[in-house]
């Protein structure tokens, strides 16, 4: 018994030598990946134009119920979010969102620190949360590859699309 | 005055002001050792190497509330923690630091140390008792059972270096090992000392009167501020007394090579309070039946055995 308490003192001693497993972390910034889970942006696609199609399905999978957004439509026929709102406060940063997007508008990016002595403050607006750029995927446009009619763009004219095919005009 | 006095009075505020000092140091001191022995870096942020870490802590101490609950024994809860921190700086008065400096040369020297740290258990009991809370009132009980019976053979394995040195005066003790240290013929003394000075000081592994898993915070519960500060600084005012008391007598105090004396005391006594937090660091606490087993069944023979053995090849040899 005495020797495994020995024992035991010894290989804690031992750690002595170590070095500390400690990120002094205002100091020393630990690496987070690119795919971190903190703070959402809205991001833009390659046009500049928001990616965002207010489809609800971020606010339908969110488990706690933080994002809030209304649909308006363009004369151009874009979808697009009249308001797009975030309440941090509440937000568990679990990324199911950015999973649920089918335009890949919301994305989570490995920023974290959003501290606020305001409560309030913590409720992001669409003016907020949208940025500058594509985020994660450069290239995609969901406007340019839906089939989906806007202005400038009919039906067929999407990459990878055929022109449509009216089925009753073919007579089999 | 004449000179003599003034030296009296430097020995007396230095030992007082000095134990006082280290065992707030201890405090800092022993999280960064224990953050060290965890892979971690401890307190380190106030100050070069944390190390104002003291007076932050002290500054929170003073400026919490100091609550006292309405249903407690208010007078005995005032009391109870000056006892541990009163009885633990009169015991460092008869510690002999190095050859000129130390408080007094008590004939008892011995009897007294254990005097006080068995007036000690006393704030424990009372501030148990006073604070009239459950948990409080459990660690308190157990500090008592756990102290009588640790207290028992902690006298008797200081008995053998009596007989070898032929004194209680610690004074004396100490120059009875110019030749060689008394942890040699008695290292079973030493062993048994060692572990009833955890028990006494109320330390991991023997910290059941405090078990913060089993019963909060134990005896003191209910204490905040300054009286929970002096808890707490008279708890390592008994590591410090303990580790002094095992160099004094064990260690040789302050003989060694080389070195002057006074840093050889303070190098041993150093070394074994390190050794006081590598065990909290490194072992877990038993259970309270298993202490009580351990304690009667287990050292009380052994020490017994080691004041036979010890009273028996003296007379042999003389």
């Amino acid at each position: 018994m005495i020797a495994s308490q020995i024992r035991s003192m010894w290989l804690v001693f031992k750690h002595l030598f170590r070095k500390n497993v400690t990120v002094q972390y205002p100091d020393q910034k630990p690496y987070l990946s690119p795919r971190y889970r903190g703070r959402i942006v809205l991001t833009r696609d390659p046009n500049g134009d928001e990616r965002c199609v207010a489809c609800n399905l971020c606010a339908v999978a969110c488990p706690p119920d933080c994002i809030s957004l209304q649909k308006t439509e363009d004369a151009d026929g874009r979808w697009r979010p009249e308001y797009f709102r975030i309440n941090f406060s509440r937000c568990i940063m679990c990324g199911l969102c950015e999973d649920a997007c089918p335009t890949y508008a919301i994305q989570l990016t490995p920023d974290f620190e959003m501290c606020e002595y305001d409560r309030q403050n913590m409720v992001y607006e669409k003016e907020d949360l949208l940025i500058n750029g594509p985020g994660k995927y450069h290239d995609y446009s969901f406007y340019q590859i839906a089939g989906k009619a806007i202005a400038g763009k009919d039906k067929g004219e999407a990459q990878n699309e055929s022109e449509p095919i009216n089925v009753k005009s073919l007579n089999l | 005055m004449s000179a003599s006095v003034w030296i009296i009075l430097l020995n007396v505020f230095g030992v007082l002001i000095v134990t006082v000092v280290l065992a707030a140091i201890l405090t800092w001191g022993e999280r960064r050792l224990l953050g060290f022995w965890q892979d971690r870096p401890g307190p380190n942020r106030v100050g070069k190497f944390g190390t104002l870490q003291v007076f932050a802590d002290m500054i929170k101490l003073f400026f919490k509330e100091d609550f006292t609950p309405k249903f407690a024994d208010i007078p005995v809860f005032i009391l109870a923690p000056t006892v541990v921190m009163a009885t633990m700086l009169i015991a460092f008065a008869v510690v002999p630091i190095s050859p000129n400096i130390g408080v007094t040369d008590l004939n008892i020297g011995l009897l007294f140390v254990l005097a006080m740290s068995s007036i000690a258990v006393y704030s424990v009991i009372l501030g148990g008792y006073a604070s009239n809370n459950k948990y409080a009132l459990l660690g308190s009980l157990r500090a008592a059972a756990q102290t009588v019976s640790y207290e028992v053979f902690m006298g008797l394995s200081l008995m053998g270096v009596v007989m070898l040195s032929g004194s209680f005066n610690l004074r004396e003790i100490v120059n009875a090992q110019a030749e060689g240290w008394f942890i040699v013929p008695q290292f079973l003394g030493f062993f048994i000392f060692f572990i009833a000075g955890i028990a006494e000081s109320r330390r991991t592994p023997f910290d059941l009167p405090e078990a913060e898993h089993e019963l909060t915070a134990g005896f003191h519960t209910e204490y905040s501020g300054m009286k929970f500060g002096m808890f707490f600084v008279g708890e390592y005012l008994a590591v410090i007394l303990i580790s002094a008391l095992i160099t004094t007598l064990f260690l040789g105090g302050w003989h060694g090579p080389i070195l002057p004396p006074f840093i050889w005391f303070c190098l041993k006594t150093a070394l074994l309070i390190c050794l006081f937090i590598l065990l909290r660091a490194a072992i877990p606490r038993p259970r309270y039946d298993q202490l009580m087993k351990f304690g009667w069944k287990v050292m009380l023979p052994l020490a017994l055995l080691n004041l036979l053995a010890t009273a028996g090849i003296l007379l042999w040899t003389a």
